[in-house]
């Protein structure tokens, strides 16, 4: 600590730390308060009277909030299955094959990243209800209209993933292969697959977070009978703060926070195995 | 890379269903938005396609276009913001000790990974009249005023006769606010990944030089971290200026952005050709805030060369 501040030690500058201290306590206030209220024993939900679990009992007793809670993961798994194939095949695609309109295709398949969500939410609202899509089907048949629109928005990110991923192959192992008489099918299955599989499993975590986290889209493509957690909270929000919605909002944030960093972890530990494989 | 005659059936059989669903699930309903937004309103959901203009005549109404306006200045400040306090943090995370540089990274990701809405909801528990923010300044008048009473001051009610809440929710600020909240992540990664990439002696060349620490900072270090501003500006003003859930649980009834009123034309107003033109003039506005860095990439990549 003695040593005097040197000119590119910028980390310990006052005015650095000063902007660090405020962004992070701005960035985890929010988020801190409302988990640690969501275990306080009063409705007021200012004042610390005790640690109580009992919000988190009604948050499971209620059970509109537990149908939505397990719409949305029926919703985000389902999606992610489908969004892994697209976007593993739409990725494969452009990693492998040259072929004319090639650069205006991927800036196509890069689209439902870039146009804003309320434009896609308004664009999904205007297809189902046009076509007539039943919207009074048995579950999860129900839940289709949200499903397809969950796809089309997370399995371009899927694409982006597993293509940085491919960028890592070495074709040789596939000629490799097929000298050794495999076919094409086999090719993919016993050399790309098992390589690509980090990949994969990245881009399904990313394809789950971001369905279940999705507001705007499921709020155009949902109807009375197929509320999910997000819209179900947002219908709860717009009337109060309440300590039930603190605890629901609090497991969900635990639910995706260590999604994410499984992801990340097996991420990193694919990476640690190619270097090994590698050095 | 092979050319797809070679193997047509590989490239059908790998290319077909992704494009299906992508015209069937995306292109196809936005197409239907664009033609939508050409109909007029007959009666109350009939609607025909006359290849009418009037939509998006009505988007350059005072009304709308103030709404446009407000949206920009709204997405405008938010940039500005997150840049003046994102810049700092980038900074910061660069020149710091190793060890601490992914944690301080993680610490920055973490919020991005909880559910929009969540933290939406948590930022309102905190700045409502009755949150955590006017708890806080209520606490520090009642001791402010403990203190003029040991003084002997108490009887002038010097700080009012009683708290008055800040008004802190429900208006333009609390917008802007929460858009900073949401997007400065997208700020902080591509500054800091262009500042990881700054060659720190050019720094300490102009240092040796004679140069101030300020003047090496706005010399060398923000032209040279450029690129990662752009692209950092761009990842934050896109995202807030189509932003629908922060001006609809944060603002007041004059903080309404594009988006909010492209859903009450689809949900409340039920006029969607209406909504269609104004949702398609979001998307040239994306479109063209895109088009803008793709522009720039590519005019700093032929310097590059050059």
């Amino acid at each position: 600590m003695a040593t005097p501040i040197g000119p590119l030690d910028y980390t310990r500058r006052l005015w650095v730390r000063l902007t660090l201290l405020v962004v992070f306590v701005f960035l985890y206030a929010p988020i801190a308060t409302l988990i640690a209220f969501s275990f306080n024993d009063s409705r007021r939900n200012i004042v610390w009277n005790g640690f109580t679990l009992k919000y988190y009992e009604k948050a499971l007793g209620n059970e509109g909030l537990i149908e939505a809670f397990a719409n949305s993961l029926t919703i985000a798994v389902l999606s992610t299955l489908v969004s892994i194939v697209l976007g593993a095949l739409v990725a494969v695609l452009l990693w492998r094959f040259r072929f004319p309109g090639k650069a205006g295709y991927e800036g196509v398949v890069a689209l439902p990243i870039v146009i804003p969500e309320i434009c896609m939410g308004v664009a999904m609202l205007a297809f189902f209800s046009r076509i007539g899509w039943p919207s009074d089907m048995v579950w999860p048949f129900n839940l289709s209209a949200i499903i397809i629109a969950h796809v089309s928005f997370s399995f371009p990110f899927v694409a982006v993933v597993v293509r940085a991923r491919l960028e890592g192959f070495n074709r040789e192992l596939a000629e490799a292969a097929q000298d050794l008489g495999a076919t094409e099918w086999q090719v993919f299955r016993d050399v790309m697959i098992p390589f690509l599989r980090p990949g994969l499993v990245a881009g399904g975590m990313l394809a789950f977070t971001l369905s279940l986290d999705d507001f705007v889209i499921t709020f155009f493509t949902s109807g009375p009978n197929t509320v999910t957690f997000p819209v179900k909270v947002y219908s709860m929000v717009r009337f109060s703060v309440t300590p039930e919605v603190n605890a629901a909002s609090t497991v969900l944030i635990v639910v995706t926070v260590v999604m994410t960093a499984a992801a990340l972890w097996m991420q990193h530990r694919a990476g640690m195995k190619a270097e090994e494989a590698a050095g | 890379m092979e050319s797809w005659r070679r193997n047509p059936l590989v490239f059908w059989v790998t290319g077909l269903p992704p494009t299906a669903w992508l015209l069937l699930f995306f292109l196809v309903p936005l197409a239907l938005v664009w033609v939508l937004s050409f109909a007029e309103l007959r009666g109350v959901v009939e609607m025909e396609v006359t290849g009418t203009f009037a939509n998006y005549v009505r988007a350059l109404d005072p009304l709308y276009l103030q709404i446009f306006g407000k949206s920009f200045v709204f997405a405008g400040l938010t940039t500005l913001v997150s840049l003046v306090f994102g810049f700092p943090v980038a900074l910061a995370i660069v020149f710091a000790p190793r060890r601490w540089r992914a944690v301080l990274l993680l610490l920055v990701i973490l919020p991005f990974w909880t559910n929009l809405l969540i933290r939406t909801y948590a930022l309102i528990a905190v700045l409502r009249t009755r949150g955590f923010v006017n708890f806080t300044l209520e606490w520090f008048w009642e001791k402010a005023n403990a203190v003029l009473s040991l003084l002997g001051l108490g009887s002038f009610q010097l700080l009012g006769e009683r708290f008055e809440p800040l008004e802190l929710l429900y208006n333009n600020t609390a917008v802007v606010i929460g858009l900073v909240y949401v997007h400065l992540p997208f700020m902080v990664l591509p500054l800091y990944a262009s500042l990881e990439k700054l060659d720190r002696s050019l720094i300490e060349a102009a240092l040796d030089l004679g140069a101030s620490q300020f003047r090496a900072f706005a010399t060398v270090v923000v032209p040279l971290a450029l690129p990662g501003i752009i692209s950092g500006a761009i990842l934050v003003f896109i995202p807030a200026l189509g932003s629908f859930l922060t001006p609809d649980l944060l603002g007041g009834t004059d903080s309404q952005m594009i988006a909010n009123v492209i859903e009450r034309q689809f949900k409340s107003a039920n006029d969607w050709p209406f909504g269609s033109a104004l949702s398609f003039l979001l998307m040239y506005l994306t479109f063209g805030a895109l088009a803008l860095r793709a522009l720039y990439t590519r005019r700093t990549a032929g310097q590059g060369r050059a």
